[in-house]
């Protein structure tokens, strides 16, 4: 059968030395290509580390981490990087991007540090989606300069940059006001459709999880429901597991 | 560009203090060390300048006479001896065309001269002087020490009975250009010369002393037919002098002394001024390095968020430890462009600030392109490796911790 685009693998992440504290406890979850994902879970709960694991930015203690079929974990920095690099798109919790460089810039680097060089066609593609997110006129502008919504489309659209299979959004819906909160999502469920990018976004708000395919609820490091919108909700104890999607 | 160039550049431009703190820093110690470097190599170069303004480079004369034993020690025998120096009589250089015809062809050697070089008197009506007597080839002379810049009246011309004569001597003498004179030699010549030019070289012993003419009169003077006592050589490398000197006395056997040997002092007391010079730039250098090091590690904790980001969204960790590098390179260079020029300024002020009394600067300084293309150098290199620490630093920054603390 297919390889998934993602698997995670009874993933287990441990923080500290001597006092252990466990962020994410035997986590397993797969996704396919074109899905549009939600994870929730209260604060505290392990959203962060399992983006951060998932984005390979941060190493399982045990467990394994497949992208495209390839084992992720135990490869070189410099292989994590390239890997990242091709095939994961990210928007930050805190938008994380450069302030000493304009819009246009910030959307071009992706493809710009990996080949070095800046090329029309790079420069061409980053302006085109800055009009896809509605930020054509923003191109020149430094980020500084930029309100906090323009900045997490900006954010989303160098997350793009480069069509990755999977984009990881943790809460990048986080700090705008309710309209800026629905643009941005409609931006990535178009481009879930017209691309078929695969989204797993990291969410607090209700409203935006229940818009999306799939909610995956996160409890202690653990995933305790796994599901079509409206599940996860119900908070029960024995939390249904879309066996569908899951199995291998 | 290139992205490292790129993202260096930018911070670098977007950090407006700091850069300019930096650079300040990397300006004042290039300026320092421009000069240091060019007073106290003016200062060098215009007192070996005056040293051998009268002077040849190397000096070959006929090898000294020694006294000769005349018993010797045997077993069973001793004898009281006393040994006396031997009289030095003024004799040629054996076969000296062939000698000098050898030495020209010595690696380093530019220009060879024979003369005849003996004690005398100048005298006129009740004055007599006692003078040095230097009789030359004109051109080959010329060509060593270059006395025709040097005459104040008349001019240059030792053919005949024409000779020239220092400028203190011409007025101990009171004569000056068409008057003659009486030139005796110890030897017991004696000549009738008709001064043809006076020159003034500023080296007193020598414009006291010296009396220029013609090889062939100095050997009728000295009784020396067809003789030389003295051949003077020019080097390229004033430096090399002693050196060439010792292969020149190995392969002749005559007596050779370079003006290296004749002004051991005056070279000694430079040595230790050059020491001292690159000791005071060696501290410079260490200031300096350590400033751009400090300005940049701090760059790097400030930066380590956007340095997080940089690498999450795909960039090489070379590419970021390049980039630091680049800034610190960038900074040496700028730095030291800013320092020579400033350096390059204040020695031209302090130079004309203090003249002497005849409008020449008391302190010459001398500014060369080795010089700044040294500084240059220096500073960049200077500036890449105190950037070493900080770019590795931020090359091994963890992208989720980064991250992590936005
Ligand atoms: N670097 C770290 N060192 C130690 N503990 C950590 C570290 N990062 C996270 N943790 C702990 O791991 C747990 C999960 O943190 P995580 O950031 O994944 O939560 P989250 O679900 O993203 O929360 P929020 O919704 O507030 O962003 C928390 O208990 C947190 O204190
Ligand atoms: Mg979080």
């Amino acid at each position: 059968m297919v390889e998934p685009l993602l698997r995670v693998d009874g993933v287990v992440k441990e923080y500290g030395r001597g006092v252990l504290t466990r962020a994410l406890d035997d986590v397993n979850l797969t996704l396919a290509g074109g899905e549009f994902a939600a994870l929730i879970g209260p604060s505290g709960s392990g959203k962060s580390t399992l983006l951060n694991v998932i984005g390979l930015l941060d190493s399982p203690t045990r467990g394994r981490v497949l992208v495209g079929g390839t084992v992720a974990t135990g490869q070189s920095e410099r292989s994590l990087t390239a890997l990242r690099a091709r095939t994961l798109g990210f928007v930050f919790q805190f938008h994380h991007l450069l302030p000493a460089f304009t819009a246009l810039e910030n959307v071009m680097l992706p493809a710009w540090g990996d080949a070095g060089f800046a090329s029309a066609e790079m420069m061409a593609r980053a302006r085109e989606l800055l009009v896809d997110v509605g930020l054509g006129d923003c191109a020149g502008r430094r980020i500084t300069q930029l309100s906090g919504g323009q900045q997490q489309r900006v954010a989303i659209a160098r997350a793009l940059s480069r069509r990755p299979p999977l984009i990881l959004a943790d809460e990048p819906t986080g700090n705008l006001d309710t309209a800026s909160a629905e643009a941005v999502l409609l931006l990535m469920r178009r481009f879930n459709r017209e691309l078929g990018t695969t989204f797993l976004i990291v969410t607090h708000d209700p409203r935006i999880a229940d818009r999306c395919d799939r909610v995956i609820e996160i409890v202690d490091g653990r995933i305790r429901s796994d599901g079509p919108p409206g599940l996860a909700s119900a908070g029960g104890s024995a939390a249904p597991v879309s066996v569908a999607r899951t199995a291998p | 560009m290139p992205f490292e160039w790129f993202v260096a550049l930018r911070y670098l431009r977007d950090g407006k203090a700091q850069t300019a703190l930096i650079l300040a820093a990397v300006s004042v110690g290039v300026a320092v060390i421009v000069f240091l470097s060019a007073l106290i190599n003016g200062l060098q170069v215009s007192l070996i300048d005056k040293t051998l303004g009268a002077q040849a480079h190397v000096t070959l004369r006929a090898p000294r006479e020694s006294p000769t034993a005349l018993a010797f020690d045997a077993p069973g025998r001793a004898i009281s001896r006393s040994v006396q120096p031997a009289s030095q009589r003024l004799r040629s250089i054996d076969q000296w065309p062939a000698i000098m015809a050898g030495v020209e062809r010595e690696p380093g050697v530019v220009a060879a001269s024979p003369m005849v070089v003996g004690a005398g008197f100048a005298v006129r009506s009740d004055a007599t002087c006692p003078v040095v007597v230097r009789g030359v080839d004109p051109e080959r002379f010329l060509s060593i020490v270059d006395l025709r810049k040097k005459v104040v009246a008349g001019r240059f011309d030792v053919s005949g009975d024409n000779i020239v004569i220092g400028a203190a001597l011409a007025s101990d003498l009171g004569v000056f250009v068409g008057d003659k004179i009486h030139v005796t030699t110890t030897e017991g010549g004696d000549e009738v010369a008709t001064i043809s030019g006076v020159f003034a070289l500023g080296n007193e012993p020598v414009d006291k002393a010296w009396v220029v003419t013609s090889l062939k009169q100095a050997q009728a003077l000295y009784a020396l037919p067809g003789g030389a006592t003295t051949i003077e050589l020019k080097v390229r490398e004033v430096f090399e002098a002693e050196s060439i000197a010792q292969s020149v006395r190995d392969r002749t056997g005559l007596d050779v002394v370079s003006w290296m040997k004749q002004n051991a002092e005056l070279l000694a007391g430079l040595s230790a001024q050059s020491r001292s010079k690159n000791l005071i730039e060696f501290f410079v250098v260490v200031a300096v390095a350590l400033g751009i090091a400090s300005v940049l590690i701090v760059s790097v904790v400030q930066k380590s968020r956007e340095i997080g980001i940089l690498r999450a969204v795909g960039t090489p960790s070379r590419r970021v430890l390049l980039v630091f590098l680049i800034e610190g390179g960038v900074l040496g260079l700028c730095g030291s462009v800013v320092g020579s020029l400033l350096g390059s300024l204040l020695s031209k002020l302090f130079e004309s600030l203090a003249r002497g009394d005849d409008g020449a600067p008391k302190f010459p300084v001398q500014l060369d392109l080795e010089l700044f293309v040294f500084a240059t150098a220096v500073a960049t290199g200077v500036g890449l490796l105190s950037a070493v620490i900080p770019a590795r630093r931020a090359s091994r920054l963890d992208p989720a911790t980064a991250i992590r603390n936005g």
